[in-house]
């Protein structure tokens, strides 16, 4: 529907963040995926997040693989450049993009298609290298635009809208963004929006790998019975850990939070993140424990949700590659060409 | 005595080492080469080794040469022989009256040698074992003991080799000493108990003048920090890995900020090729200049990306160090064989610009330029090496650069310009008529310029179209912009015969030197040719005429398909038997020998006694 034009006007009283934006200018093109779509709901987040956090749209990069998800990046954020590149290989895009220039915003949207099975090394490897990033993946269990084929992330056991079983064993990106030491890592579901848009701004906020699956309903190939991706499925065994509250600036915590349900982290940018527990036990601080954790539940066919692991310390790729603070892309001729007298020193060496 | 008379030369011969590979060899070998260069004489090395760390066979040749051929000669004169696997092979390459250097230490049957060559024994094994005790020494010293040996058989002065060890030991004075230590008592030996010189001899000359001596693979690695490349991603392969270690190497020296030492680049050790050119693709799309170092297996799996290159029009530099394909074919032997297969990588109609440099010297500029015709034309630029060039230490002229000289960003709009009053932005808007649209960096401006990038077809506006007008108008403008590339590439380079002809040649590359020599051998043959040496694709318009100008041409290149010859078919329309295909595609090095005998032949089948002539 991209043909359709968006109508550019608004209610005149829509409220302004700070600075001075609605919600409209956080918007994109008019979706074309599938009306009831779990990936419009993580779109809608992402503008809400992007919004609350009072973020220029235009110090966004959006970079995408191919498939239903990598579509979204065209409808949230119209002011920002966006990339929806080659199949599988959004980490490698968003990795090079983000060399070029450290003082942009990435977010890296992809689906299970993409970063479990064809681009499983470079989802694997950006996350190794704490490539500064927000990397969302929009989780189906199904190749959509390819009208239904299980991807790598549906459960065994699970049906296909064929009733066709599935045999293989699932990846768990969350598992695996874990043991490759991502500094930030979430899993929330599309359906629940006020779990899901703090943990957006949360990752935005992180300096390093921010990993966030969304179990995203695909409402048009994986929402019957046996699947363990519906909206029914999901919503029956969501266990979520905790929920988050992000808050920035010097604001004093004024939430009243009972003691000892509060677990309250301070991100590299002073970005506080108040965690009220709903599993008491639950330390996001601790990444082995979150680690097995996933894995006691996942063998009890529930969806752990909330935010699992974040390290407040975390670096990122520019930190260890110790690179200037100045973005690359901006330095000139004279920053980076070594000139006639260093090449006269050159060529005499090598006589 | 041999029964052939030994071969007498001064400054004209190869001499070949063979060594096992790990065995430390290598640098006794260069330092040999480099020897002579400091005798003012022009030396050109080729390292011949296999796939493989430790064990395996592997040769290094210097080719002696007071008239500056630089391409391979073919033959041996001087055979230092020091691996027992390859003795049988390594003797019988020796040229009829050449020698061959061995390692006398224990005795080898007479039918181990070859009647018409001279034997020259050096008990090396003994010297080394009585010297020293450490089996690491042993092994290495023995390598400069041979040194030692050859600079007296070949009149070689000791001091000039002292002081190379000297400058390459600096600072270190145990190792300076020792192995000066080592280079006499292989030469002392060499002085008492052999006659010294022997026919080939290395005599002081004034051949090398300013030049220097560099791998293509350094001076392509130098040109991208010269032009500006501050992302690098790349994934080991043979030939090509030491273009990133150099790359990182240059930069340690060059790019650090003075007052904070921090990095003004950032390389990325990609876990594979796709991931290496993906990474280069998001640092260009975002202003940054980027390349990548490759060879043939990275190009196959680089081709998805390169066709978004192409297609969405993102700038890209490739260095693709060519090695004899096909599949892994042998990683360790050059060939110019991926010209198809970059020319027109990836699927769908693309075209993509190559440049071919023919040394060190053009290598630097062209990686140089690379940058900034990648900027201008936004599109993948191939910077063809191959392992004869990238790997090979090659005497060539001195790396120049202008200071005056500003990169070429291109048609890169600004926030000031987005903001001129009428102006109309649009990703693939032909502006100004050459095929090449404006384009705008992410984060320009906060409500103008922004654009979705992607692989998909759209319109001038960057809108997703599937339109079948809007996606040709699109595919056409492409094509202009390739002919607009055609004037900003390196234009072809050509030379005329002495005496007017009918024929030409043309040739590109690492075949250049080779060809230069072959040139002499047709003419004392009585063959004249006119020469172009191609530069760049796409092809400049005197590539044509020059056809056009000739009975026909010679297309000398280093594959088996006449890879070039069929892309001038192809591009320019020329009829096929205009171009008479001369190729070379065993894995080593093309020589002057083998162009002049194959051009030669073809050329003598020309000459036709009339039929009337040879009844009457």
């Amino acid at each position: 529907m991209t043909y359709i034009a968006k109508p550019k006007f608004h209610h005149p009283g829509l409220p302004k963040n700070e600075l001075g934006y609605t919600h409209r200018d956080y918007e994109g093109k008019i979706s074309t995926l599938c009306a009831g779509c779990g990936h419009d709901s993580i779109t809608a987040s992402i503008i809400e997040a992007c919004y609350e956090l009072s973020i220029e749209p235009h110090r966004v990069a959006k970079i995408s693989g191919i498939g239903c998800s990598s579509k979204t990046p065209d409808y949230f954020l119209g002011n920002s450049h966006g990339f929806n590149s080659v199949h599988g290989r959004m980490p490698s895009v968003l990795t090079g993009a983000n060399l070029a220039n450290r003082d942009l915003i990435y977010l890296g949207v992809s689906g299970d298609g993409d970063s479990a099975s064809i681009g499983f090394g470079q989802f694997a490897h950006s996350i190794r290298r704490g490539v500064n990033m927000t990397y969302i993946v929009e989780n189906n269990g199904v190749y959509g635009l390819t009208k239904g084929q299980f991807s790598a992330t549906a459960d065994r056991g699970s049906k296909s809208k064929k009733g066709v079983m599935n045999t293989d064993n699932a990846i768990d990106l969350v598992a695996i963004a874990l043991q490759l030491g991502a500094s930030f890592v979430a899993r929330s579901f599309s359906g629940d929006k006020s779990q899901l848009v703090p943990l957006i701004a949360a990752a935005i906020r992180h300096k390093g790998a921010s990993f966030i699956d969304v179990i995203s309903p695909c409402i048009a190939f994986n929402n019957h019975a046996g699947s363990t991706k519906s909206f029914d499925y999901v919503r029956e065994h969501n266990d979520a850990v905790n929920r988050l509250d992000v808050l920035t600036g010097r604001d004093p915590i004024t939430v009243d939070y009972a003691p000892g349900t509060v677990q309250v982290v301070e991100q590299h940018d002073g970005t506080r993140l108040a965690l009220r527990k709903i599993d008491a036990d639950y330390d996001a601080n601790d990444r082995l424990a979150a680690m097995t954790f996933l894995q006691k539940h996942a063998a009890k066919g529930q969806v752990v949700t909330g935010l699992l692991y974040v390290d407040p310390d975390s670096e990122d790729l520019h930190t260890h590659l110790d690179t200037v603070e100045t973005p690359l892309n901006t330095l000139e001729a004279t920053d980076l060409c070594p000139g006639t007298a260093a090449l006269e020193k050159i060529n005499a060496s090598l006589r | 005595m041999p029964d052939q008379s030994p071969i007498s030369s001064v400054n004209d011969f190869v001499v070949r080492f063979a060594n096992v590979n790990g065995s430390g060899s290598a640098s006794a070998n260069e330092l040999f080469a480099r020897s002579i260069l400091r005798h003012g004489v022009p030396v050109s090395p080729r390292n011949i080794f296999p796939s493989n760390i430790q064990g395996l066979p592997t040769w290094y040749e210097v080719r002696v040469t007071e008239d500056g051929h630089l391409g391979a000669r073919g033959g041996v004169d001087l055979m230092v022989a020091m691996n027992p696997q390859t003795w049988d092979k390594d003797v019988a390459s020796i040229e009829p009256g050449g020698y061959l250097f061995y390692d006398s230490t224990k005795p080898m049957p007479t039918s181990k040698f070859r009647a018409d060559i001279n034997v020259i024994g050096v008990p090396l094994t003994a010297i080394t074992n009585s010297t020293y005790t450490d089996p690491r020494q042993r092994q290495l010293f023995k390598n400069i003991i041979y040194l030692g040996a050859l600079c007296a058989l070949l009149d070689l002065d000791p001091k000039l080799v002292e002081q190379l060890i000297g400058e390459q030991y600096k600072g270190k004075e145990k190792l300076l000493s020792s192995n000066v230590h080592a280079l006499h008592l292989g030469r002392d030996w060499a002085l008492q108990n052999l006659k010294c010189p022997i026919g080939l001899r290395v005599k002081k000359s004034d051949k090398v003048g300013e030049r220097i001596f560099i791998e293509g693979n350094s001076a392509a690695a130098l040109g991208a920090v010269y032009g500006g490349a501050t992302v690098c991603a790349w994934y080991p392969i043979t030939p090509s890995s030491s273009v990133a270690e150099a790359f990182t190497s240059h930069c340690k020296k060059l790019r650090h900020d003075p007052d904070t030492g921090k990095a003004k680049y950032a390389i990325v050790q990609g876990e594979d090729e796709l991931a290496s050119i993906g990474i280069v693709i998001g640092a260009s799309w975002n202003g940054a200049r980027a390349f990548t170092a490759t060879s043939g297996p990275g190009i196959s799996l680089m081709t998805e990306f390169i066709g978004l290159s192409y297609f969405a029009e993102i700038p890209a530099v490739i260095m693709n160090i060519q090695r004899a394909g096909p599949s892994t074919g042998m990683p360790t032997r050059t060939q110019q064989c991926d010209i198809i297969a970059c020319a027109y990588a990836s699927h769908g109609d693309t075209k993509h610009v190559l440049l071919f440099p023919e040394d060190p010297a053009e290598a630097f500029e062209f990686a140089a330029q690379s940058f900034d015709l990648a900027d201008r034309l936004q599109t993948m630029i191939f910077l063809m090496l191959d392992l004869d060039i990238g790997m090979n230490h090659r005497l060539c002229r001195p790396l120049k650069w202008d200071d005056g000289r500003q990169y070429d960003r291109g048609k890169v709009m600004t926030a000031e310009m987005l903001d001129e009053p009428g102006r109309d932005f649009g990703r693939y808007l032909d502006v100004d008529g050459d095929g090449i649209p404006y384009r705008t960096y992410p984060g320009t401006h906060p409500t103008k310029g922004s654009f979705f990038t992607r692989g998909t077809s759209r319109d001038r506006y960057a809108r997703y179209s599937e339109e079948g007008a809007v996606y040709a108008d699109n595919m056409q403008r492409l094509v202009r912009k390739f002919e607009t590339a055609q004037d900003m590439v390196p234009r072809p380079l050509q030379a005329n015969a002495a005496k007017p002809t009918k024929y030409g040649v043309i040739y590109f590359g690492s075949t250049a030197p080779a060809m230069d020599e072959a040139i002499g051998l047709l003419e004392s043959r009585g063959h004249q040719l006119d020469r172009m040496r191609i530069r760049a694709f796409p092809f400049h318009s005197s590539v044509a005429s020059f056809i056009a100008d000739h009975d026909f041409v010679y297309v000398v290149e280093q594959n088996r398909d006449a890879q070039l010859r069929q892309l001038i078919v192809n591009e320019n329309g020329i009829d096929p038997v205009r171009l008479v295909p001369i190729l070379h595609y065993d894995g080593t090095p093309i020589t002057a020998r083998f162009i002049a005998n194959a051009i030669g032949d073809h050329q003598d089948h020309l000459k036709v006694t009339p039929l009337r002539k040879a009844v009457s």
